[in-house]
């Protein structure tokens, strides 16, 4: 039970200071969570932090590659026109 | 109103900010440091995942900055530029949102470069929070960026913000920002520290509603309210430039810009604005940022201690520059007018742009001109009327592609004036201008601003009526 950051992070930092485990680091070429302490948040919030403020759709994925943010559920745009997803 | 006309503990706070004076902008240098990476809300008009250099807007940096990095930057570009006066963050993201950053930044700032003047621009959100650390800081001026008063009108432009520990979406989410930009607001004024007031005019979104928000504003003791274009653009990747929201004409900024001044109350307008890049370096419309990358500045050493004398000296001797310059030529502060003017007749004022760079002379080619100073010519003389920024996204058409649209937004800049005068200028412009009845004028390259406006306003005046040459009054640019 982990969530994972992929390469379409853009490492502005929002997450890291939010996460109740001190799972994230600011890794290069972007940001990583360590897998063994992410508790996706249960037990500290309703909702997982890092994902909760991420502005990146599909930066953050569950752990089945899931992203938390698919494209369309942060900026509105269709899929076709979000530039997160498509690049 | 113009900002000069506040009260003088305002006018003497002010008048070193090159953002918020005037006069200050030609004369003393900003520096933006790009400290603050992380937002806490989403703006339809922002996407910073984007990086161009070739940009210049708000959000856009070209490197991330920790604070120690942001320190040194500062020191670095304080002892290189000793006209610099202000030390901003604006983010790329939101500097309130990233606290503990700003705060370092500005504790170390204050120890090492203390003629300095801080400031931040926020989106208003953590506000109530941080006010009081704020003050901690010699803080003297805070932006708060403020689109609206309507919750419903909020949900158009900010599809979601992380609030509590949640991310809020929709009417509610705008219903929060609104109203901690308002308590933000409020807190500020009764600190004593001067806020300005940015909103974005987006048009069939906030243009009607700025009003109202202006009214608010003025209310609460905003002390400035600069009302700024919608930037929107599909190659920004923004939610409003993919979905083809248009970008406001020149005319209808105008238009509301002079609506609002009409309003009267003690809030000033601004209208000399660049929307500059969040890592902007050095005057106004200038940006030096290339030459301060932190590689340089890692490289080189900075004695503080002689850079805060040097910027001391040099303060003192623009000071007493811009004191006899008014004395001399500005016995009240130039103000932009207010009233739109028809095309000039027989016996009326002649609307001239002029493109110039530095301000003195007709210097700039009608395609690098970075903004039209737009002059009212008379038998009286000349008088600088406006400034009209333009072409502020791209410094660089070659490499993005059709700059058809630049050249449509630049004639249409002028569609009130009948003639430009410019260095240089490319024969598609011409004939575009000329379709629009401006007549470009480039046989007075190089020559001081006011010579060319007074000999271009006799040869028309000769051409129009066969009258006598005007008994020309002296002006500056």
């Amino acid at each position: 039970m982990a969530f994972r950051i992929v390469a379409l992070c853009t490492n502005c930092w929002g997450c890291l200071p939010l996460c109740p485990q001190q799972a994230i680091s600011a890794a290069a070429p972007h940001f990583q969570i360590e897998a063994a302490r992410c508790t996706e948040c249960v037990g500290d919030y309703a909702d997982p932090q890092c994902a909760s403020i991420c502005p990146v759709e599909g930066a953050i994925v569950d752990a089945a590659g899931q992203p938390l943010n698919p494209p369309g559920s942060l900026t509105g745009l269709p899929a076709d026109l979000s530039v997160f997803s498509s690049s | 109103m113009e900002t000069t006309s506040q009260p003088t503990s305002t006018g003497a706070r002010i008048a070193l900010h090159p953002c918020y004076s005037e006069q200050a902008h030609r004369h003393f240098a900003r520096l933006h440091l790009a400290v603050a990476p992380s937002c806490n809300i989403q703006c339809h008009y922002c996407n910073r995942k984007y990086d161009c250099s070739n940009e210049s807007r708000p959000g856009v940096v070209s490197e991330v900055l920790n604070p120690e990095q942001a320190v040194q930057k500062a020191l670095a570009v304080g002892a290189a530029i000793p006209h610099l006066a202000v030390v901003g963050v604006a983010g790329p993201g939101d500097p309130l949102a990233n606290p503990e950053r700003l705060f370092a930044t500005f504790r170390a700032l204050a120890a090492k470069a203390p003629d300095l003047t801080l400031c931040v621009s926020t989106n208003g959100l953590a506000l109530p929070e941080q006010v009081d650390e704020l003050v901690k800081y010699r803080i003297g001026h805070v932006t708060i960026t403020i689109n609206c008063l309507d919750p419903d009108i909020g949900a158009r432009i900010y599809p979601w913000i992380f609030w509590n520990h949640r991310r809020i979406r929709g009417r509610k989410a705008a219903e929060i920002l609104i109203a901690q930009q308002q308590q933000g607001l409020a807190m500020l004024v009764e600190r004593g520290i001067l806020v300005k007031v940015n909103s974005v005019l987006i048009p069939g979104v906030n243009d009607e509603h700025l009003r109202e928000v202006h009214r608010a504003v003025t209310a609460k003791g905003a002390f400035l309210h600069n009302i700024m274009p919608l930037i929107a653009r599909p190659e920004h990747g923004t939610y409003f430039g993919l979905t083809g929201q248009p970008e406001p004409s020149a005319e209808q900024l105008r238009t509301l810009q002079t609506a609002c001044a009409d309003e009267g109350g003690a809030t000033g307008m601004m209208n000399h604005c660049q929307q500059c890049r969040a890592d902007a370096v050095g005057l106004i419309g200038q940006d030096r940022g290339a030459e301060f990358s932190m590689e340089k500045v890692a490289a080189t050493t900075v004695d503080w201690q002689a850079a805060v004398a040097k910027r001391t000296a040099v303060r003192a001797a623009i000071e007493r520059r811009i004191a006899l310059h008014s004395q001399l030529h500005h016995p009240t502060p130039l103000a932009p007018s207010s009233a739109q003017r028809p095309r000039a007749a027989r016996g009326e004022p002649l609307r001239i742009a002029v493109a110039s760079n530095d301000g003195r002379t007709v210097d700039a080619h009608f395609g690098h001109a970075r903004e039209f100073l737009v002059f009212d010519v008379s038998p009286m003389g000349a008088r600088l009327a406006e400034r009209r920024a333009l072409d502020r996204y791209c410094s660089g058409p070659v490499t993005c592609g059709d700059a058809a649209p630049a050249l449509t937004g630049a004639v249409a800049a002028l569609h009130d004036c009948t003639i430009l005068l410019c260095a240089r200028i490319g024969f598609e412009p011409w004939r575009a201008l000329e379709d629009a009845a401006i007549s470009p004028n480039s046989e007075r390259a190089g020559e001081p601003i006011i010579d060319a406006l007074l000999a271009v306003y006799a040869e028309w005046r000769d051409r129009l009526q066969g009258a006598a040459p005007p008994a020309g009054d002296a002006l500056c640019a």
